[in-house]
């Protein structure tokens, strides 16, 4: 039997994937829209619904950055609320482990899978700077390596949390008087250097004990963290090679950590543009990515990387020929440094626009490309499913250009040639997320101290 | 009749407010942690067109003790996160406020601020938030960040105590003036999805709230739109005068817990002084008076199920709220009578559940409104709406074009 694929959807966040100027998009805050993308992925059988998380809106040049969709619902309480209008669909929310607490968050996480039925997932992340924190009492700056420190026993403590109620606590006997079996349910403690705390949690144990755990993150801390602690991982290799090479570095991590290469799946984040022939495909996926990099938004990625304020300079004109600034404070605050080496970006950058005569908002469209699969709808049911039998990926999460209405065509068109080859399920056949995916129980926490 | 119609909201918490409760449910034993529950409980709430129903919370086990659990096998233990459990209820229903709990102490304003706005966002405009603070030394050491004293229940009036709910409740203020400065901090028209300019909107309708404060600063604005309501309902529950106080100063509900008519008037009395001491702008408190009601057919039926809890629970029950068992129609006496006394209207909170709220929705209800107390449907639009307070504007909205 092939590979079985795995697919999510994600909701589209605060950056300039969405284009909003079509007049076919929707709302980014109205419940319906959410409504339409899950029940959409859940037509189509997916495994989750994936949604970002943002705790400050990003800046750039000291002001709030106004040309991208902004303003969105807070992750867990759309979650909750997705749960009660979908039957089977995983319910995936990216949340940060800086500027919150484990006891808390645990706690969100083991009610909405009891409230989904087993169907929670969440995305752990970090956040970089003291930006962010300036919203919240924690507040601060976390070293990067501290961040993954505390990430990943913030995560050992949800575990934790997690095991505290023993399978069958309740056992509601109303004759006889016994609500619970053992007198102190929940009983836990945590003596670490993040956290130092001791109780007992509220929440009975979830239907899938453990939420799927998932981590998005390519850095060698990241993989790390990933393979020691998370059920699925997220990438963006654009090429077949450079997933393969992804893939065969991460999944042979896992045997250190006396870990199967199947209990951790990695699925890349891809975007697909659908046409009824190869060449029309083409030409709408040139189409979006005009959308999507305006002559001002390609002035502003460019700064992101320049770190200088480009506003003066013309967006069909040459990159700036003086260096990027790598001394002073970031242009752009709120969204994680994506360029670790600026200077050598930026001569890559000039080299291959002096190749091909780019001008800058030509060149951004050709470096930030992120169409992944273009193509009929055979076509792209193919490449994908290549991808996943070559070991490249185990699944993608898709990343529609349009609120709401850009799973559609996929759901209507890709999915049943997916089915047809035998690669992707004609209908549910487990209730949790952990059943979708093809992860086992979740494994028990290793006990502190004992790793 | 139109003027003075009552309000009237049920407060739900695990299988009802009687320690015994879940031992005469008709739901399992285990249906707390099922959304199915939840949403079975805000249909049958809504039916009856019910104002709002609130949802208890707290970030440590039920317990009978200040301080950490009782290590009692024989009670309901365990509970769902209350905000979670609103947001699955939102999309189920149409017409009723949903109001869940959370801790001022240990959750940070931020997250409450966007939690709760987008709850009035799923549920169009439905959304109340009951800010508690957290007194107890167990919810502490589930955080590790603070130390909190066991208090002693006895010696209230002691100067340490006193010192330390004056804090906790200053602090509750903080969190409550920020997170109304969060939900301001978009002004409704913010965004603007101009295609001539490629701008989504317009960053000069966002606003800094730039809070600082004695246990917190926050700098914003929302992540979040502004939603439906401008500001979600604010409701507090308040037993004396500190917390009376937080509520005159933050809140626009106030549930109180008199324990006779005598005591409503009076405490509505206090209530009202202490609006004026504190200098309340906008309409006054909505005030409803806390009941646990244990209902039943006839007098004698109500008291054997009373006699039976009781029983089960090994001692007579005793609340902060007062308690009353009876038909269906003496309460309806007892709600005129303190009605009368100035409340605005009440907060049931059932001492089984279902099995108490069907009894309010199907006989007290009906009863109300063949007395013209209650109304016969929902007028449509929001909880503040609903409950005759008006959308505020955004502060910095006025501030802008003043």
């Amino acid at each position: 039997m092939p590979k079985q694929i795995i697919l999510a959807a994600h909701f589209p966040g605060v950056n300039n994937t969405t284009v909003w100027s079509d007049p076919d998009s929707g709302s980014q805050i109205d419940f319906s829209s959410f409504v339409h993308l899950a029940r959409t992925a859940e037509r189509g059988t997916f495994d989750f619904i994936f949604l970002a998380e943002g705790l400050r809106l990003r800046e750039q040049r000291g002001r709030i950055h106004d040309l991208d969709v902004v303003g969105r619902p807070d992750t867990l309480t759309l979650l909750a609320a997705l749960a009660a209008v979908t039957t089977h669909l995983g319910l995936a929310g990216t949340l940060n482990t800086t500027f919150r607490e484990p006891y808390e968050l645990a706690r969100q996480l083991a009610s909405l899978d009891h409230l989904s039925g087993g169907r929670a997932a969440w995305n752990v992340v970090t956040t970089s700077d003291a930006f962010t924190g300036e919203n919240f009492r924690r507040g601060g700056y976390l070293d990067r390596s501290l961040r993954y420190e505390r990430a990943a026993e913030f995560v050992r403590t949800a575990r934790t949390l997690w095991e505290s109620w023993p399978a069958g606590a309740i056992v509601g006997d109303q004759d006889g008087g016994r609500y619970v079996a053992d007198a102190d349910p929940g009983a836990f403690a945590h003596h670490g250097d993040q956290f130092d705390i001791a109780g007992h949690f509220t929440v009975p144990r979830s239907p899938q004990v453990h939420p799927v755990i998932l981590q998005a993150g390519d850095s060698p801390d990241g993989r790390e963290f990933a393979v020691s602690s998370a059920d699925a991982i997220f990438s963006r290799h654009g090429t077949l090679e450079a997933g393969q090479e992804f893939y065969r570095d991460v999944k042979s991590r896992l045997a250190r950590f006396g870990r199967h290469p199947d209990e951790l799946k990695i699925i890349p984040g891809v975007t697909v543009v659908l046409g009824d022939t190869d060449a029309e495909a083409q030409e709408r996926a040139h189409h979006i990515r005009r959308q999507q990099v305006s002559p001002q938004t390609a002035i502003l990625l460019v700064e992101q990387l320049w770190n200088r304020d480009l506003s003066g300079y013309d967006p069909d004109g040459p990159l700036p020929a003086e260096d990027p600034d790598v001394t002073a404070d970031t242009i752009s605050r709120g969204r994680a440094g994506m360029y670790p080496d600026p200077v050598a970006t930026a001569r890559q950058w000039r080299t291959l626009a002096e190749e091909k005569g780019l001008g800058m908002r030509d060149l951004v469209i050709e470096v930030t490309g992120r169409q992944s699969f273009v193509g009929t709808a055979r076509q792209v049911a193919e490449r994908m499913d290549h991808f996943v039998q070559s070991d490249a990926a185990d699944g993608f999460i898709l990343v529609p250009h349009l609120t709401p209405g850009g799973l559609d065509e996929f759901v209507d068109q890709v999915v049943p040639l997916l089915q047809e080859r035998g690669v992707f399920r004609a209908e549910y056949t487990g209730t949790t997320l952990r059943d979708h995916l093809g992860l086992g129980p979740a494994r028990p926490v290793t006990p502190v101290g004992a790793a | 009749m139109t003027e003075k119609t009552l309000h009237l909201a049920v407060a739900l918490d695990g299988l009802g407010w009687h320690p015994a409760a879940w031992r005469r449910s008709r739901a399992g034993a285990s249906a707390p942690l099922t959304a199915r529950y939840w949403a079975a409980l805000a249909g049958e709430a809504e039916k009856a067109t019910l104002d709002l129903l609130t949802i208890e919370d707290s970030l440590d086990l039920q317990s009978s003790r200040p301080d950490g659990p009782d290590g009692r096998a024989d009670e309901l233990r365990g509970r769902l996160d209350a905000v979670q459990i609103a947001a699955g209820v939102a999309p189920l229903t149409r017409h009723i406020g949903l109001v869940p709990t959370t801790s001022t102490t240990h959750t940070e304003p931020f997250h409450v601020s966007t939690a709760v706005a987008t709850l009035d966002h799923i549920s169009g405009g439905r959304a109340g938030w009951r800010p508690r603070v957290s007194a107890r030394r167990a919810e502490a050491g589930h955080f590790g960040r603070r130390e909190i004293p066991v208090l002693d229940p006895t010696r209230l009036d002691e100067p340490e105590t006193v010192r330390l709910v004056g804090d906790l409740f200053a602090e509750a203020g903080d969190a409550v003036d920020v997170v109304r400065r969060l939900w301001d901090s978009w002004q409704d028209d913010a965004e603007i999805r101009d295609v001539a300019t490629g701008r989504f909107v317009d960053r000069d309708r966002l606003h800094y709230v730039d809070f600082t404060g004695r246990w917190f600063s926050v700098k914003g604005p929302s992540i979040v739109p502004r939603s439906p309501q401008g500001q979600p309902v604010v409701a507090v529950l308040a037993h004396s005068s500190v917390p009376y106080a937080f509520a005159a100063r933050h809140a626009d509900v106030v549930f109180v817990t008199p324990t006779d008519p005598g005591h409503a008037a009076a405490v509505v009395a206090e209530v009202r002084a202490v609006e004026e001491t504190v200098g309340r702008g906008g309409p006054p408190l909505r005030v409803l008076a806390d009941l646990v009601v244990l209902l039943d057919e006839t007098p004698t039926l109500a008291r054997k199920r009373r006699n039976r809890l009781d029983d089960l629970h090994g001692a007579p029950f005793t609340s902060d709220a007062a308690l009353f068992s009876g038909t269906p129609g003496q309460l309806v006496d007892l709600l005129v009578e303190w009605h009368r006394a100035g409340v605005d209207g009440f907060r049931l909170r059932p001492a089984v559940l279902p099995d108490d709220l069907t009894a309010i929705t199907r006989a007290l209800v009906p009863a109300l409104r063949a007395r013209g107390l209650f109304r016969a449907g929902y007028p449509g639009g929001t909880l503040r709406g609903l409950l005759g307070l008006t959308r505020p504007a955004s502060r910095y909205a006025v501030a802008a074009t003043a």
